[in-house]
């Protein structure tokens, strides 16, 4: 039960002026019930990687594997694919379109021709999992707020209960409340409903509070692909391709070479809090 | 999928007609087309083909390009030769069941396709090398003169040129909202007429949503940008003659002079006819 890619390659307008080598042999393993981020500069193609995971773009050559099977094989069926891997664009509000959030979120199961019961009893789950105040349920999606638009539109996707549920710059836009309570959502959905997470984000800081696994895209290929901790000690080759460690590491290799001799590999805030704090109680 | 469909079909490179200001070739363009039709004899033609020949070389525009266009007027093109093959009385050449072939039917369908064709890729050499842009500036410039019959120039030609960069814009948003809603189980391909029609729903409501916002925030940034309109407003780049504008003009009147002379006698013809 996984997502495996192998040597996918992928070429905007082939043949045309306009020619580009979008991603370059990519081979990754995506097992279940792990939370991945994915995180790479502008035009790195992470946002085309991850149209490849439902098949709305199809590689220029190489194959997917969903649970064993070929993709790309004859007669495989996309739409099944889709309702398992869950696919959240960026600005998702951006594709409500019904008269009231409800009937919105039902599209989704709706489109996979459940039994009407089963479809509602899906929606209103759905939406109880994205912390959405009932009250909301039948205001027309475009009254709320944007946060509250992003949950709807999350919901939309939760409600075909994906197996893998991939999110692109979910929290692009949003105040910091807004962005923490959705990856505060996001991270116990993954906890409590066991799914796949993979989170696109060009914030370092964002996603190594929450993910497991990183994998940064630089140029169309694949650069690091480790737990956050090992991903962050180069910090400085992802200076290079215009990214960022949190602050937090930048903070404890200053002190280290300072001559404090903390551990530099801490991810969150908490952490290197509390390695200071045991340096600090130390040294007196 | 949409990603193959190209609006405002420029192709840039590096010629004199490229450089040439937007109001010459659009005068160029009306005189030529004016041409095709009001001299009508072989003579003419042979004149117009190496006119048009000439153009597209030194434009550096690959004639396949050029071609591009006709495919859209293939089926009027067919029509129009057919109906003047079978309709236009004269003598009868050949004879099928009930349908008669005349000779001034074959002249008349030959030269209306060879005026079709001339048409659209005459109009091809001037949308080929004048950017989007260039051309509403020409227009609103050619169309200064209006204004004193209170013709709202340069509003016109503001949304012409809102409208045109916004297609590409659209383009994309719709293909973004299209791909969001087939991640949604959504199908816009398969079903009867009217169900494809219903299926459009999710497509469209989206986007027409995201078009007026958009209408909203660019009307927002003119606003505070101090926009109000044409009055005293003036250009980064103002259209100025220059000397190979002036030569060009000269080319297009040598072309017209020629035209008018080789057909005197046919036009005179024409209208005693």
């Amino acid at each position: 039960m996984a997502i495996k890619i192998e040597h996918l390659n992928y070429i905007y307008s082939e043949g045309t002026a306009f020619e580009k080598h979008a991603l370059k042999d990519v081979n990754l393993e995506l097992p279940d019930g792990q939370f991945i981020g994915i995180i790479g500069h502008t035009g790195s193609g992470k946002s085309t990687l991850i149209q490849h995971l439902n098949g709305l773009i199809r590689g220029s050559s190489g194959t997917i594997y969903y649970n064993g099977e070929n993709i790309y094989s004859e007669g495989y069926s996309m739409r099944n694919l889709r309702s398992k891997v869950g696919l959240v664009f960026q600005y998702p509000e951006h594709q409500l379109f019904e008269v009231d959030v409800f009937t919105d979120v039902c599209f989704g199961p709706k489109n996979l021709g459940l039994p009407k019961e089963e479809v509602e009893a899906r929606a209103y789950e759905a939406l109880r999992l994205t912390g959405l105040k009932e009250k909301y349920y039948k205001k027309s999606p475009f009254e709320l707020s944007g946060g509250q638009k992003r949950r709807v539109a999350i919901a939309g996707i939760l409600a075909m209960k994906p197996e893998v549920l991939v999110l692109d710059e979910p929290t692009a836009g949003l105040d910091p409340k807004g962005r923490d309570d959705i990856l505060n959502q996001i991270a116990k959905l993954h906890e409590e409903q066991k799914i796949t997470v993979i989170l696109v984000s060009h914030s370092m800081e964002d996603v190594a509070r929450y993910v497991e696994r990183i994998i940064v895209m630089n140029k169309g290929k694949v650069m690091f692909d480790d737990t956050p901790r090992r991903v962050f000690e180069h910090y400085q080759e992802l200076e290079t391709v215009g990214l960022a460690a949190p602050q937090v590491t930048y903070l404890m290799q200053n002190l280290h070479l300072k001559g404090w001799p903390v551990r530099t590999d801490a991810t969150t805030v908490e952490e290197a809090a509390a390695e200071i704090l045991k340096y600090c109680g130390s040294g007196r | 999928m949409l990603r193959e469909i190209t609006l405002g079909q420029y192709y840039p490179a590096d010629s004199v007609i490229h450089k040439l200001d937007p109001r010459v070739k659009l005068a160029g363009t009306i005189l030529y087309l004016i041409s095709l039709f009001a001299f009508r004899s072989v003579e003419a033609y042979v004149i117009a083909t190496l006119f048009l020949g000439t153009m597209i070389y030194i434009s550096k525009v690959p004639p396949k390009f050029m071609l591009r266009g006709l495919k859209s007027i293939i089926f009027l093109l067919l029509l129009t030769s057919i109906f003047n093959l079978f309709l236009v009385p004269g003598n009868t050449v050949l004879k099928i069941w009930k349908l008669r072939i005349t000779d001034a039917g074959i002249e008349t369908a030959v030269f209306m396709a060879i005026r079709l064709v001339y048409l659209i890729v005459g109009s091809s050499v001037m949308t080929l090398t004048t950017t989007p842009n260039d051309l509403t500036d020409g227009l609103e410039k050619a169309m200064g003169p209006l204004k004193k019959i209170r013709v709202p120039v340069h509003e016109i030609s503001m949304m012409m040129s809102i409208a045109l960069r916004f297609i590409p814009i659209l383009m994309e948003e719709t293909d973004k909202i299209m791909k969001a809603q087939m991640a949604r189980g959504a199908d816009f391909e398969s079903g009867g007429l009217i169900q494809k029609a219903k299926n459009m729903i999710p497509l469209l409501v989206p986007l027409f949503i995201s078009a007026f916002r958009r209408a909203n925030d660019l009307a927002m940034a003119m606003e505070a940008r101090g926009y109000h309109g044409g009055e005293g407003r003036t250009k980064m780049k103002p259209l100025v003659y220059k000397s190979r504008d002036r030569m060009a003009y000269l080319v297009l009147l040598a072309y017209m002079a020629v035209m008018f002379a080789v057909n005197r006698l046919g036009l005179v013809e024409s209208f005693f006819a």
